[in-house]
């Protein structure tokens, strides 16, 4: 099966430090794949590589059989990349249903249209619906982001990529900063997302990592150092030096 | 809904009225205040809509006030001359000066569109055929079929239709799906790229509809007084046209005309007692950006319990 993405020897410098060192990830289509790995290995800057927030100092990504390398965000996210962030970036002033109709029609289709109504622009709107009730904010369309729980700002978060109808979909720590219980719920909604739309997401949170993920990379130091099944990565030695041995919870 | 209808359906009678029981001088102050009005709601556009505070608005107003001037002038006092080629011609250099200030935010857009105007303002100032520093003098109105805008009343008709037509442009766009990009830009321009938007267009059709609006106020401008001058390009006047948005209440379209009233009625009522009426302004807006954030638009909505 060809891979839906394909990273080919991604490196980044800043300045003299490599933050990514040749990397090259093969996704299959329908794929869940979690990447690990200590702070500092390279997580987010491969996602900003990835979705043209960075260019590579040398590598491609190629999506789909396509070279996007260095393709400006919106252009990869016109390809059908999708992404939340590690830190909450939603439309602080706006609606729940705004923030996810925004996501909807950002495909462009009407949103040039200057004296058009926004009411009348239906399939953005049931898109925004969709998905309000897939992230379980059903009941707090009318509300502005400021109201929500910080629970629910992640769960929005993970809605406006997910509004846009995502091929595939990177998730930058979902779970970061929340309670069990609302990590819990997370899980299950992301438990929950179709298996058309491919999942690459970085989690600290193992229990989340081996619930989801089908495979995981482990990044160290802008390297992958193991690529395998979760009970692989679980019982290598390797792995359990770098990451899980460095843990004092672990 | 009903009593914003009937509002506004007085307000426009008031409005249209006024010269049958008013002076002459209240008569063009009203004007005035309609002309101003359509340029400060330009601005709003940009500024309350799409979060991009512009210092350089009076390129736009000149070049509509300019090439108006030159058209009547030298081309034959027509509609074409007095508004379409202006709206046209400003329309051009918003799309130009826009194309290099959009890459740019905060105060680098300040700045660059705060540049490109005072440049306009040097070549004005020195060129001859433009008049110079005297600018151009003796603009005739334009001539339409059985209207003679020469008569106050129907001048001020033509203006209040212009400033209707205004509001209406605006209001529909700020509510249509592209005004609701413009909202999602102003609150989180860097997500909206992450979502897929190409975010510089949006702010470049946004420019360039701002600019070719204060074309036409400035198109408007020159027949209203029958000349232009520098004057027109100046910082002054993109300045006064923030004051009116702040006033007035930014991100409510309204408050670009509700704020050239206050700032209009105060100029005239306080200059013909001090020349120090810059003072008072001053204070005022002080006041109002430290007790009424939301401008006059903001203080009545907070008063009736409305909200935007």
């Amino acid at each position: 099966m060809t891979a839906l993405l394909e990273l080919d020897g991604l490196t980044r410098y800043f300045g003299a430090l490599g933050a990514l060192n040749g990397v090259s990830l093969h996704l299959a289509p329908r794929e869940r794949r979690a990447i690990i790995g200590p702070n500092g290995a390279g997580k987010t800057t491969l996602f900003n590589v990835i979705t043209g927030h960075l260019a590579p100092s040398h590598g491609r990504v190629l999506f789909d059989g396509r070279d996007i390398t260095g393709l400006p965000p919106h252009r990869v996210a016109q390809h059908g990349i999708a992404r939340s962030f590690q830190r909450t970036n939603l439309f602080p002033r706006l609606t729940v249903l705004e923030n996810l109709r925004l996501a909807a029609a950002a495909d462009g289709r009407g949103s040039y249209s200057l004296f058009g109504s926004v009411a009348r622009l239906t399939a953005p709107l049931a898109r925004a619906r969709e998905v309000a009730e897939a992230v379980g904010l059903a009941e707090r369309l009318g509300d502005e982001v400021g109201r929500l729980s910080y629970g629910e700002q992640r769960q929005l978060e993970v809605g406006v990529a997910l509004a846009t109808r995502p091929q595939l979909l990177l998730l930058d720590e979902p779970t970061a900063g929340m309670s069990p219980e609302e990590t819990q719920r997370m899980t299950r909604l992301l438990a929950a997302v179709p298996r058309e739309v491919t999942i690459l997401i970085i989690e600290h949170d193992m229990d989340v990592v081996f619930s989801l993920a089908d495979r995981i990379s482990v990044l160290h130091y802008g390297e992958v150092l193991v690529d395998g099944t979760p009970d692989a990565v679980r019982t290598d030695p390797r792995v359990y030096e770098v990451y899980l041995g460095g843990r004092d919870d672990a | 809904m009903k009593w914003r209808v009937l509002g506004i359906a007085l307000v426009l009678a008031a409005v249209l009225l006024f010269p049958r029981v008013a002076g002459t001088y209240p008569v063009k102050l009203l004007q005035e205040i309609l002309i101003w009005g359509i340029f400060a709601m330009s601005l709003d556009l940009l500024m309350g809509y799409a979060g991009m505070v512009s210092f350089g608005h009076s390129a736009f107003f000149g070049v509509g006030g300019y090439v108006a001037a030159l058209a009547l002038t030298h081309w034959g006092a027509n509609a074409a001359s007095g508004l379409l080629v202006p709206a046209v011609a400003a329309a051009l250099a918003a799309l130009v000066i826009g194309y290099f200030s959009i890459r740019v935010s905060g105060v680098y857009f300040i700045m660059l569109t705060l540049a490109f105007s005072q440049m306009f303002y040097a070549v004005t100032f020195q060129v001859a055929w433009l008049g110079a520093e005297d600018g151009i003098v003796g603009v005739p109105r334009p001539r339409l079929p059985g209207v003679d805008l020469n008569r106050t009343g129907v001048f001020h008709v033509y203006v209040a239709a212009f400033a209707l037509a205004t509001s209406l442009v605006l209001w529909r766009i700020v509510r249509s799906p592209f005004g609701h990009v413009l909202r999602g830009i102003h609150d989180n321009e860097a997500r909206m790229q992450a979502v897929g938007y190409a975010v510089n267009r949006y702010k470049l059709l946004a420019f360039v509809i701002a600019g070719t609006l204060a074309g036409v106020a400035g198109a408007l401008y020159t027949q209203f007084v029958g000349s232009i001058t520098p004057e027109a390009f100046l910082w002054r006047t993109s300045g006064e046209a923030l004051l009116m948005v702040i006033i007035g209440g930014t991100g409510t379209l309204l408050g670009g005309l509700l704020g050239a009233g206050a700032f209009i009625l105060l100029q005239s009522l306080v200059s013909s007692y001090t020349e120090r009426w810059m003072l008072l302004l001053g204070l005022t807006f002080i006041l109002f950006v430290l007790f009424a954030p939301g401008g006059i638009v903001g203080a009545i909505r907070g008063r009736i319990g409305l909200r935007a």
